[in-house]
C-alpha cells in the first residue's frame, strides 16, 4: 500500500511539474512563441475547471446516493454550450470589447460602472465560493485519509495539517502565476496551460479507473450493466422538480461562477475558440461522466457498508491492490481540486482588489498616488493578499463545517448562490431597459433568500439559525420557515430555495428596472452590451438604423442638453420625412450632427464620438465616456463660475448699499456741522457787530440801550443753542438718567405753559379741557414738560393767524395717553412734514420754519419715555400729537439702549 | 455819496447792524428779508451794490445770484456774499456763481465797510 510519505512526494512532484509547465508557457508567451498555447483545444480544456474535485469524487458519491441525478450537473453546461452558444459569444464579445476583468466587473460595467453593484457581486461571490473552496480542501484531505489506515487521532491531526499545507501551496502557486501581470485583462498563459494539463490528468485518471472497474473488476460491459441493474442505483426514481432545478442550477452556475467567467471570457484568446468548445467541451463532460455509474454500482457492491461513496474512485483500486492506479486516481482528484482553487482565487482576488481594496485605498490617499508608480505595487499587493484571504476563508469554512457534509451538497449550495447573478447578467445582455437599481434589487433579494433558505440552515439547526427559527419560522411566523417559505412545505430544501430565490430575484430585477430610469451612462453601456454585435460588425458603414440614432441621441443629450438634442433630432427626422423623433443616421445627418457637436466639444472629439457610435471605432468607450464626463464637468464648472459671479454681484450690491448709507451719514454729519456753524455764527455776527459799534462810541443813550440788549439777547440765544446741542447729544447717545415722578397731566401742562410764554400768554389763546387732563402720570415730569414747552413755544412763534389759538386736547384709553397741540395757523407745508423732526431741518441753502433742535430733542425725549411725538397733517393748522404709555416708567430709564446696553450714565 | 445798497438778509439784528454801519458812512441802505420775492425787489430798486446772505428763507442766495448775473441790466452790479457756514465749498460756489466778494460771518465792521467801499469804487 502506498505510504503517506509517497503520496506527499507524488503531490510535490506533480506541483513542481505544474510549476514547470506554467513557467515555460509564460516564457513562451512573453517571447511571442507558442502558438499552440492559444489553440481552441487548450481553451476547451481550461473550461474543464468546471469539473472540480466535487465532480471527480462527488459525482460517484452522488450517483451512489441519488442515482442518475448526477447527470444534471453535466447536462446544464452541455445545454449551455450547445444551445446558448450565441449568448456565450455575446458575453465573450462584450468582455473583450469592454475589457472586462471579472463577473463583478461585467455586471457593474453594464449598469453604468456602478461600484456599489461591483462590491455586492464581489461579496456575494466570495461568500458563494468559500464553501466551494472548502470542498476542494476537504476532498484532498479525504483522499489522503483514504490512503492512511492510521488511528483516528493521528488521522484527524494529519488531516488538518494536510489541509493547511494544501492551502498554503495553492496560495503560493496562485500568487506566483496569477499576479505576474497587473493587467487582469491580460491572459494568464501559464495558469491556463497548467489547468489544461490538469484537465487531461483528471480525465485520464477517471477513465483509467473506469476502464479498470469495467474490464478489470467486472470483466466486460455486459457484466457491468447487469451489476448496475442489480444495484440500488437502478431503483432510484427521478424526481422531475429536482431534475429541472438541478439542470437549471448547473447551467446557471456554468455561466455565473467567477472562475468559469475567468476562463471562458477573461482568458479567451479568440472568439472562434467557442466554436470548438461548443462540441469539444460537452464531449469532455460526457467522457468524464461515462464511468460514474459503473464505478458507483461496483463500489456499492464491493465496498463494505458505511464506506464514503465519495471515495469509491480511490478505494476500488486500493481494494484491488492497484496502488499505481490509486495514485493516478488520487492525482486526478488533486488536479481537480487545485485547478479550481487556483482559478477561483485569481478571479475572486481580482474582484476583491479591483472593486473593494483599490477604491478604498484610492479614496484614503485622495488619489494622490495615481501620479506615482505606487498604484501598481499596491494593486499587486492587494491582489496577493486577496488570494491569501480567499483561500484562508475556504480553509476556515472547512474547519468550521467539520468536513462532514457530502461533497455534492456543498457544491450545490455554492451553485445556488452564484446563480443569483444570472438575472442581472443575462438581463443586462439582452434587455436595454434593465437598470442598476433593478440589478441591485434582484441580487439583494436573491441572496437574502439563498442565505436564509439554504446557506445558513446548511450548517445544521442550532449552529447559526436557532432550532426555534428552523421549526417555527422567523419571529414565530410559520410562513418564514427556512425550508417552507410562504407555506410551501414538503419540498426538497434545494429546490425550494432555488425556486424562491430565483423567482423573487427575477421579479425584483424586472419590477425595479421597469420602475426606475437608467442614468445616461447606464443607457449608453446598456446599448453597448445589448447591441454589441451591431456595433462591431459594421466597419466603415455609416448606415446603422435607428438603434444607432438612439445612441447618438443619448450621446448628444449629454453634450447639448436633453431638450436641445431632442429638438435637433426631431427636426432632422422631419426633414427626412420620418414620423418618429429619430432620424436615419444618413451621412448628411451625421455630418450635420458632428458639426453641431463640435461647437461644444471640439471637432476632433465630435468626430470620434460619432464614429464610435456608428461603428468606425477607433476610440474606446472609456475614452468616449471620459470626454462626455469632461464636458459635463466643464458645464458644471461654468455653472459654478456663474453662480460665483452672481454671488459677487450680490455682495457688490450690498457693499454699494452700505457705502451709500455711509456716504449719506457722512453727508448728514457734514450738513449737521455746517448747520451748527451757521447757528453759532449768526448770533455771533450780531454780537460782534454791535460790540464794535458800542466800542466806537458816539451813540445816543437809546441806541446804547437798544444795542446792548441785542447783544444780551443774542448771547442768550447762543447759550440756549449750546444747551440744546448738549441735551440732544446726551439724549441721542442714550446716556440719560430719567427722573421718574408722579403728577397729573394738568400740572405738567401748567408748568409747560408758564415756561413757554412766561407770565402772560400774550396774543396766543390757549384752550384746554380740564376734565381730560386729570390723568396721573408716572414718568419724567421735567422731560415731558420740556416737550410741551417746545410745542407751545413753536405755536407761539410760528402761528401766523390773526388771532392765534392753540387747542390742547388730551385723550386716553386703557394703555396710552395722547395729547394733541393744534393751532389755527397755516401749518407746515406737506413737503416739510417729514423734515421737521430732523436736527436743523434746513436742507440745502433754504430754511424751513421751525428750524432748530427743538423738535429733534422732543422726539428723542418721547422715545426715551417710551412714547412718541408726531405731526398730524390735515388739522387746519400745525398739529402735533404726543403719545405716552400710561404704565409707570421704570425709574432710571425707560429706553432700550440704556437697559440693554448697560450704558447707565453716572451723574 | 448817496449810493444805494440793497441788503438781502433774514436776521433782523444783522440787518440792523449793517444798516447802522453803512448809513453812518453815507450809504443809503435798503433791506429785504425774504428769498422768494428778492429778485423783484432787486429789479425794482436797481441798487448800486447788493449784500446777499447765502441762507435765506425760501430760496438760496446762490440761486438769486445766478438770476442777478443772468439779468443783462444787473449783470454788472457788484454783489457781496455773506455766509455763516464758513465752508470752503461755499466760497468756491460763490465765486463760480459770480459773486464779486465773499465774506464769512461774523465779520468786523471795518472789514464790511472797506469791502463795500472797494466794490463801489470798482464799478
Amino acid at each position: 500500500m502506498a505510504t503517506f510519505t509517497l503520496l506527499v512526494l507524488v503531490c510535490v512532484a506533480y506541483v513542481v511539474l505544474l510549476f514547470g509547465v506554467a513557467f515555460a508557457a509564460d516564457r513562451a508567451a512573453r517571447r511571442g512563441r507558442g502558438a499552440w498555447l492559444r489553440s481552441p483545444l487548450v481553451y476547451t480544456l481550461s473550461l474543464s475547471i468546471y469539473c472540480t474535485a466535487w465532480t471527480f469524487y462527488g459525482a460517484v458519491g452522488f450517483a451512489a446516493r441519488s442515482g442518475l441525478e448526477y447527470v444534471t450537473i453535466y447536462l446544464g453546461p452541455t445545454l449551455v454550450m450547445i444551445g446558448w452558444w450565441w449568448t456565450l459569444r455575446k458575453m465573450v464579445r462584450v468582455g473583450r470589447s469592454q475589457r472586462i476583468t471579472s463577473v463583478a466587473d461585467m455586471i457593474s460595467s453594464r449598469y453604468g460602472k456602478s461600484n456599489t453593484l461591483a462590491v455586492c457581486v464581489t461579496i456575494l461571490a466570495v461568500i458563494g465560493a468559500t464553501p466551494y473552496i472548502a470542498l476542494q480542501l476537504q476532498s484532498v484531505t479525504l483522499s489522503f485519509a483514504a490512503f492512511t489506515p492510521a488511528g483516528p487521532s493521528l488521522q484527524a491531526r494529519s488531516e488538518q495539517s494536510i489541509a493547511i499545507y494544501v492551502a498554503l501551496g495553492l496560495t503560493l502557486f496562485t500568487i506566483l502565476f496569477g499576479t505576474r501581470n497587473l493587467d487582469a485583462n491580460e491572459r494568464h498563459h501559464g495558469v491556463v496551460i497548467a489547468i489544461a494539463l490538469e484537465a487531461v490528468v483528471k480525465l485520464f485518471a477517471l477513465l483509467a479507473v473506469g476502464v479498470f472497474v469495467v474490464w478489470g473488476l467486472e470483466g466486460g460491459i455486459a457484466q457491468t450493466l447487469a451489476r448496475i441493474d442489480a444495484s440500488p442505483i437502478a431503483e432510484f426514481t427521478v424526481t422531475p422538480s429536482r431534475w429541472t432545478a438541478l439542470t437549471l442550477l448547473s447551467a446557471t452556475a456554468f455561466l455565473c461562477l467567477p472562475r468559469m467567467f475567468q476562463v471562458m471570457v477573461v482568458e479567451n484568446e479568440d472568439e472562434s475558440h467557442l466554436r470548438t468548445a461548443a462540441w469539444a467541451f460537452p464531449l469532455y463532460l460526457m467522457l468524464i461522466s461515462l464511468f460514474v455509474v459503473p464505478i458507483a454500482a461496483v463500489g456499492l457492491d464491493l465496498m463494505p457498508a458505511g464506506t464514503n461513496p465519495d471515495l469509491f474512485v480511490l478505494k476500488l483500486p486500493l481494494l484491488a491492490g492497484q496502488d499505481g492506479l490509486a495514485i493516478l486516481s488520487f492525482l486526478g482528484g488533486f488536479s481537480s481540486a487545485t485547478s479550481m482553487v487556483i482559478v477561483a482565487a485569481i478571479a475572486l482576488s481580482t474582484m476583491v482588489s479591483n472593486h473593494i481594496v483599490m477604491p478604498i485605498w484610492l479614496r484614503a490617499t485622495g488619489g494622490a498616488a495615481m501620479m506615482s508608480g505606487d498604484v501598481r505595487h499596491v494593486a499587486l499587493l492587494a491582489r496577493r493578499l486577496s488570494i491569501g484571504a480567499v483561500v484562508f476563508l475556504g480553509y476556515l469554512y472547512f474547519r468550521m463545517s467539520g468536513g462532514g457534509t457530502a461533497l455534492a451538497a456543498i457544491g450545490l449550495i455554492a451553485f445556488a448562490g452564484v446563480a443569483q447573478f444570472l438575472p442581472a447578467l443575462m438581463g443586462g445582455l439582452v434587455w436595454r431597459g434593465a437598470t442598476r437599481l433593478g440589478a441591485l434589487a434582484g441580487l439583494s433579494v436573491g441572496f437574502a433568500f439563498w442565505l436564509y433558505c439554504l446557506l445558513l440552515p446548511s450548517f445544521g439547526a442550532g449552529v447559526i439559525l436557532p432550532v426555534r427559527v428552523m421549526e417555527a419560522g422567523l419571529f414565530g411566523q410559520s410562513w418564514l420557515r427556512p425550508y417552507a417559505m410562504f407555506w410551501t412545505g414538503g419540498m426538497d430544501p434545494l429546490v425550494h430555495a432555488v425556486m424562491w430565490s430565483m423567482l423573487l430575484n427575477c421579479a425584483a430585477f424586472c419590477a425595479v428596472s421597469l420602475f426606475t430610469f437608467p442614468r445616461p451612462v447606464e443607457r449608453l453601456q446598456g446599448a453597448q452590451f445589448v447591441n454589441v454585435f451591431d456595433h462591431s460588425q459594421r466597419p466603415g458603414s455609416w448606415t446603422g438604423g435607428l438603434g444607432q440614432s438612439e445612441d447618438l441621441l443619448i450621446m448628444s443629450q449629454r453634450i447639448l442638453g436633453a431638450a436641445e438634442a431632442q429638438e435637433l433630432f426631431a427636426r432632422a427626422a422631419r426633414r427626412q420625412g420620418l414620423s418618429g423623433y429619430l432620424p436615419e443616421p444618413s451621412p448628411e445627418f451625421l455630418e450635420f450632427l458632428e458639426r453641431r457637436l463640435s461647437g461644444s466639444v471640439g471637432a476632433a472629439t465630435a468626430h470620434a464620438m460619432v464614429s464610435q457610435i456608428v461603428g468606425r471605432a477607433t476610440v474606446s468607450v472609456e475614452d468616449l465616456l471620459a470626454v462626455a464626463d469632461e464636458t459635463a464637468q466643464i458645464m458644471e464648472y461654468s455653472n459654478r463660475l456663474e453662480a460665483k459671479s452672481t454671488e459677487q454681484a450680490r455682495t457688490a450690491r450690498q457693499l454699494r448699499v452700505v457705502n451709500e448709507k455711509l456716504t449719506q451719514l457722512s453727508v448728514q454729519k457734514d450738513g449737521f456741522l455746517s448747520q451748527v456753524s451757521h447757528e453759532l455764527r449768526t448770533p455771533m455776527t450780531s454780537i460782534r457787530a454791535f460790540s464794535e459799534i458800542l466800542l466806537g462810541g458816539d451813540l445816543t443813550p437809546e441806541q446804547l440801550q437798544k444795542y446792548a440788549s441785542i447783544i444780551h439777547a443774542e448771547s442768550l440765544r447762543l447759550t440756549r443753542l449750546l444747551d440744546d446741542l448738549l441735551d440732544l447729544s446726551v439724549l441721542e447717545s442714550g446716556q440719560v438718567v430719567l427722573n421718574v415722578q408722579s403728577g397729573t397731566l394738568a400740572q405738567v401742562l401748567d408748568r409747560a405753559i408758564s415756561g413757554a410764554v412766561g407770565g402772560a400768554a400774550g396774543s396766543l389763546n390757549i384752550r384746554r379741557d380740564a376734565a381730560s387732563e386729570a390723568v396721573l402720570l408716572q414718568t419724567d415730569i421735567d422731560r415731558l414738560a420740556q416737550v410741551f414747552i417746545n410745542l407751545i413755544a413753536n405755536a407761539r412763534k410760528y402761528c401766523d393767524a390773526a388771532h392765534p389759538v392753540l387747542d390742547i386736547r388730551a385723550e386716553r384709553d386703557s394703555t396710552t395717553l395722547t395729547v394733541d397741540f393744534v393751532d389755527n395757523g397755516t401749518g407746515i407745508p406737506i413737503e416739510d412734514e417729514a423734515l421737521i423732526f430732523e436736527k436743523f431741518s434746513r436742507l440745502g441753502e433754504t430754511r424751513a420754519p421751525g428750524a432748530g433742535l427743538g423738535l429733534a430733542i422732543c422726539r428723542e425725549i418721547m422715545h426715551r419715555l417710551g412714547g412718541s411725538v408726531a405731526y398730524l397733517p390735515g388739522q387746519g393748522g400745525a398739529a402735533f400729537r404726543v403719545t405716552l404709555p400710561l404704565a409707570p416708567l421704570e425709574p432710571g430709564g425707560g429706553n432700550d439702549l440704556v437697559t440693554k446696553g448697560g450704558l447707565r450714565s453716572v451723574r | 455819496m448817496g449810493s444805494q445798497v440793497l441788503l438781502i438778509e433774514d436776521e433782523p439784528n444783522i440787518i440792523e447792524a449793517i444798516t447802522f454801519i453803512l448809513s453812518r458812512d453815507g450809504w443809503q441802505v435798503r433791506s429785504h428779508s425774504g428769498g422768494h420775492d428778492a429778485m423783484e425787489v432787486v429789479r425794482a430798486r436797481r441798487p448800486d451794490l447788493i449784500i446777499l446772505d447765502v441762507m435765506l428763507p425760501g430760496r438760496s442766495g446762490f440761486d438769486l445770484l445766478a438770476d442777478i448775473r443772468g439779468d443783462a441790466d444787473l449783470a454788472q452790479t457788484p454783489v457781496l456774499m455773506l455766509t455763516a457756514r464758513g465752508q470752503r465749498k461755499d466760497r468756491e460756489m460763490a465765486e463760480r456763481s459770480g459773486a464779486s466778494m465773499f465774506m464769512t460771518k461774523p465779520f468786523s465792521n471795518a472789514e464790511m465797510l472797506e469791502a463795500v467801499r472797494s466794490l463801489a469804487a470798482r464799478k
